[in-house]
């Protein structure tokens, strides 16, 4: 990766449980536009593993095709990366976690290379419950090829073409939900402070966790008339509340008055507290959750934050009953059968 | 009327409706002529349908060991009414028609050079089996008693198969015995000393086994260690996946029960291949099993796994084309699909097993040679290969050979790098470079792997040299995989052969003995049974040795011969096409008489040199 930041750093840049900085968590340069909310989603995303003490060799960054896609080579520069063909990454990553359930596979893609090309792949990605992080980084329009409308933008929402979307708007999230994910949360590019805590419960829940991000492009779908533009989300979007995030070992030192927060214990023991507020639902219930989504797609609200989460669920590696070490880490000795066994299996060929 | 009178060397045709557990019948038969040591080579030909539409099973019995199709019927059992006049047609002047004769023939039914076997099938089961669901498939065991007496088959090795089928369920076995008997002494008291053909125990199979292709494929997976199967359903390669799930489930469990593999069902094939591809990025051995129309859609996967250079298997067992063609028939119409599959400049390693001996080396083989050109290797097998029983010897794993996984550096490598390291740089010349694996280091050999053009440190680029230079890597990296792929199978005379014949996968039973045929009539050709793509410096050799070469193949357009002309760039006239299209494996008579009707078109007048 050519990057141009110099290599110095300050010696007493924060360090994690790992002895990491930040630092080791960034990429290459981003050749993305000015102002891009992708850039947002990075940086979150760098902020989240760092704060998570992920070690970044640990990780597999996976991506489609288009300018979300692209992201991968700017965070992350010590994990393997597969910038894939277009909507075609949930295949290469289910093939890819198969292959070694010890990595955190973090997926991006955008929302044609999700709602549209990618349609099928996402859709059984998600129904086959891999357990990986699924990024969408939502424009509502193609980027790389000049503004086109994405199967994500909003009926009646107008980009810098000018002309008003007349096709229905696909919900990513709902969708997700309706599929079985064990995991399903909506953010915005622009809202860090929920951004970040979204993409490390999304990291810590076991199974396919969907993160929907709002990231307006600001070359082509940022205009006034567009419901994907800086300003529209940022007037019509609703947090379904704020949560604490209690990582396992942490000793709880917040007090909760009863009532007032739904726990939802993680995978690895961590806690997310939900603050119920005004748009709170129980977020462990898939019809609650559509019927919030449903109840402010009516009112034109974007309604953000966890959206559904299911701890219960088997990932694939459940599902598919595969051996506990990571397959690519099996010896010959433990694959392969021997001539005595083949000449036994003949047997039944006679 | 002169009847056929021949012992272990026949042909004979079962004509049924799919659905009625004809198959499982006609196997039987087949099964126990492979038991009483005689060389049989049994082929369903069968409709792409679940019941109601008619099916044939024919059974070749040749002593002399001769296991492609003959061409022609010697002995047919017309079971099913939607095809019995053409079935009745089809027989063999000398033959025997059985059919059942709880209908009368009609009239037009007047051929007076074939013996017909009347045997009242249908009433004989109305009369003896209670149960009407059973009565269609026991007739069918009904007709295979028959036969065993008409043919003076040893009639124990019918109810030891039938008592080994049903062991777990002895139940089931004495109504199918009964049946097998009713068949037999009805046979015996109405036709006695009638048919002409018999089956005579013989020594001409020793250790030899009766499997299908598409198992020994799954087994050759097994073997190399293969982990990661991502497929989706399509005739005729379904049964490769589901072979190698039925294996990994015995053979491949740890100590907990768990799986060592994981095989999954895809939403279609591009993620299937996708798949496949995705766990060999990060190290195991994965592989998908399809067919045509899967082909075309694998497309777009074959173009990256090549462009990135993930060492890939792809299976594909061929049907007739194009499009949804005749999905279960068989054909070897993809040659020139999959050697130059994806957009952009590709090409890609073929390996053509030509039975299940090198169903399961070729597959076996074919994850060593992926890993070591990091590349896809695509084994071209059929319907004919893959779902047919075939006879042949069986296959010793050598339990000292140790998979060669190509470059790739552990950790313990990256740690004492010495010399600048990039996945695309390639430092011995052989155009193949060193690969690492996610999660080996913590700080060395992280790289970006991507499909669009990408310098030798694996970052993308546009620069022209860049780009070139890597096209031109992947070329020498061509040269390298000529010299590792299967070399092809030579057979030549004393230097008299006249003209040479190339033949690849299931052609070969059939073209070997087309060639014998036409050696008795003096008509001498030299064979090169093609194994691998791209081709070696032999394939060239051969082909200039000879003023005419015949390829035979089973397709339309020549494929095999188009590949070779552009290739090796080949003087098109000197490459004579024999093509077989029909769907139907291909048989010896049809090639030697092609043959022989391509020389009496170029014969020169004194009846000189080909």
């Amino acid at each position: 990766m050519n990057s141009r930041r110099p290599a110095f750093r300050h010696p007493d840049l924060p360090k994690n449980d790992l002895g990491y900085t930040r630092r080791d968590y960034e990429g290459g340069d981003s050749t993305l536009c000015a102002g891009c909310g992708h850039d947002s989603i990075t940086n979150g995303i760098i902020q989240a593993c760092f704060e998570l003490s992920i070690e970044p060799h640990r990780v597999a960054k996976l991506s489609g095709i288009g300018c979300s896609s692209k992201t991968p080579a700017y965070f992350l520069n010590k994990s393997h990366g597969f910038n894939t063909v277009h909507g075609r990454m949930p295949a290469i990553a289910t093939g890819a976690n198969m292959a070694n359930r010890d990595l955190l596979y973090i997926g991006v893609s955008g929302d044609g290379d999700t709602a549209s090309i990618g349609m099928g792949q996402f859709v059984h990605v998600a129904r086959r419950n891999l357990n990986m992080v699924y990024i969408v980084m939502n424009n509502g329009c193609y980027g790389l090829t000049k503004g086109q409308d994405s199967a994500t933008a909003d009926k009646g929402s107008s980009s810098r073409k000018g002309r008003p979307n007349p096709f229905e708007a696909i919900d990513l999230c709902e969708m997700a939900v309706q599929l079985g994910a064990g995991f399903v949360a909506r953010g915005f590019s622009g809202d860090k402070e929920q951004l970040v805590p979204l993409l490390k419960a999304a990291i810590l829940h076991k199974g396919f966790a969907l993160v929907d991000v709002i990231s307006p492009c600001v070359t082509f779908n940022n205009t006034e008339t567009s419901t994907k533009s800086y300003h529209w989300v940022r007037d019509h979007m609703e947090a379904s509340g704020t949560f604490d995030f209690i990582p396992e070992r942490q000793e709880i030192t917040a007090r909760y008055e009863e009532g007032a927060t739904q726990s939802v214990a993680l995978h690895d023991g961590t806690v997310i507290h939900l603050h119920k507020s005004d748009n709170a639902f129980d977020v462990t219930q898939r019809r609650a959750a559509i019927n919030a989504l449903e109840d402010h797609r009516e009112k034109g609200q974007i309604l953000t934050g966890i959206l559904h989460i299911n701890e219960t669920l088997q990932d694939t590696h459940d599902i598919l009953e595969t051996t506990d070490k990571p397959l690519n880490a099996l010896t010959q000795e433990e694959l392969c059968p021997g001539n005595q066994t083949l000449q036994q299996i003949f047997e039944t060929y006679r | 009327m002169k009847k056929l009178t021949r012992v272990n060397d026949f042909v004979i045709r079962f004509a049924n409706v799919n659905g009625s557990g004809s198959a499982s019948a006609n196997n039987l038969f087949a099964k126990a002529v492979f038991r009483l040591g005689i060389p049989v080579s049994p082929k369903n030909i069968f409709p792409s349908n679940i019941q109601g539409l008619p099916t044939w099973y024919e059974v070749r019995v040749s002593e002399q060991g001769y296991l492609g199709r003959r061409g022609g019927y010697d002995f047919i059992v017309a079971i099913n009414g939607q095809t019995l006049e053409k079935d009745y047609d089809d027989l063999l002047p000398g033959g025997y028609f059985l059919y059942d004769s709880t209908r009368a023939l009609s009239d037009h039914f007047k051929r007076r050079d074939i013996t017909p076997i009347g045997i009242p099938l249908t009433d004989i089961c109305n009369r003896e089996i209670k149960n009407p669901k059973l009565r269609p498939l026991l007739k069918n065991i009904l007709y295979v008693g028959a036969i065993a007496f008409l043919l003076d088959m040893d009639f124990s090795v019918l109810t030891d198969s039938i008592t080994k089928q049903f062991s777990k369920k002895p139940k089931l076995a004495a109504p199918n015995i009964r049946c097998l008997e009713l068949g037999f002494n009805y046979a015996s008291e109405h036709f006695k000393d009638v048919c002409k053909l018999s089956v005579k125990r013989s020594n001409k199979l020793s250790t030899h086994i009766l499997m299908d292709g598409n198992s020994a494929t799954a087994l050759g997976a097994v073997y190399a260690g293969a982990t990661v199967a991502g497929w989706y359903p399509i005739t005729p390669s379904t049964s490769v996946i589901e072979s190698f799930d039925t294996f990994t489930r015995q053979y491949r469990l740890d100590e907990t029960g768990k799986r060592k593999a994981a095989i999954i069902q895809a939403e279609d094939e591009l993620s299937a291949l996708g798949i496949a591809v995705g766990a060999a990025w990060n190290g195991v051995r994965s592989f998908t099993a399809t067919s045509g129309p899967g082909i075309s859609l694998m497309n777009e996967l074959l173009g990256l796994a090549y462009f990135t250079e993930i060492p890939v298997v792809l299976v594909n067992v061929q049907r007739a084309g194009p499009s949804t063609g005749m999905p279960t028939r068989t054909q070897q119409s993809d040659t020139l699909a999959c050697a130059y599959a994806s957009h952009g400049d590709t090409k890609h390693v073929m390996l053509f097993p030509s039975n299940p001996t090198e169903c399961f080396e070729m597959a076996a083989d074919s994850f060593d040679l992926a890993e070591i050109l990091q590349t896809p290797v695509i084994l071209m097998s059929d319907l004919d290969l893959g779902m047919n029983d075939h006879v042949c010897l069986p296959m010793v794993w050598d339990d000292s050979r140790q998979y060669n996984r190509g470059k790739v550096l552990d950790r313990e490598q990256l740690e004492t790098l010495t010399k600048d390291w990039g996945r695309y740089l390639d430092t011995d010349g052989d155009g193949i470079c060193h690969r690492t694996y996610p999660g080996t280091h913590p700080e060395k050999g992280a790289f970006f792997t991507r499909g669009s053009s990408h310098d030798e440190h694996a970052v993308y680029t546009e620069d022209n040299d860049a780009y070139k230079r890597c096209m031109e890597r992947l070329t020498r990296k061509w040269q390298t995989a000529r010299t590792l792929v299967p070399k092809p199978r030579i057979k030549t005379d004393d230097g008299t052969a006249a003209g040479g014949l190339i033949l690849y996968g299931t052609t070969a039973h059939a073209a070997y003995e087309a060639v014998e045929m036409l050696g008795k009539k003096g008509i001498a050709l030299d064979t090169m049974r093609l194994r691998g793509f791209p081709f070696q410096d032999e394939v060239c050799d051969f082909i200039d040795r000879y003023g005419k070469v015949f390829v035979i193949e089973q397709n339309r357009d020549g494929q095999m011969r188009t590949l070779l002309m552009n290739e090796l760039c080949l003087v098109p006239d000197n490459l004579i096409s024999i093509t077989h299209i029909d769907g139907t494996p291909i048989d010896a008579r049809f090639i030697s008489q092609s043959i022989e009707t391509e020389l009496s078109k170029t014969q020169p007048p004194k009846g000189g040199a080909l």
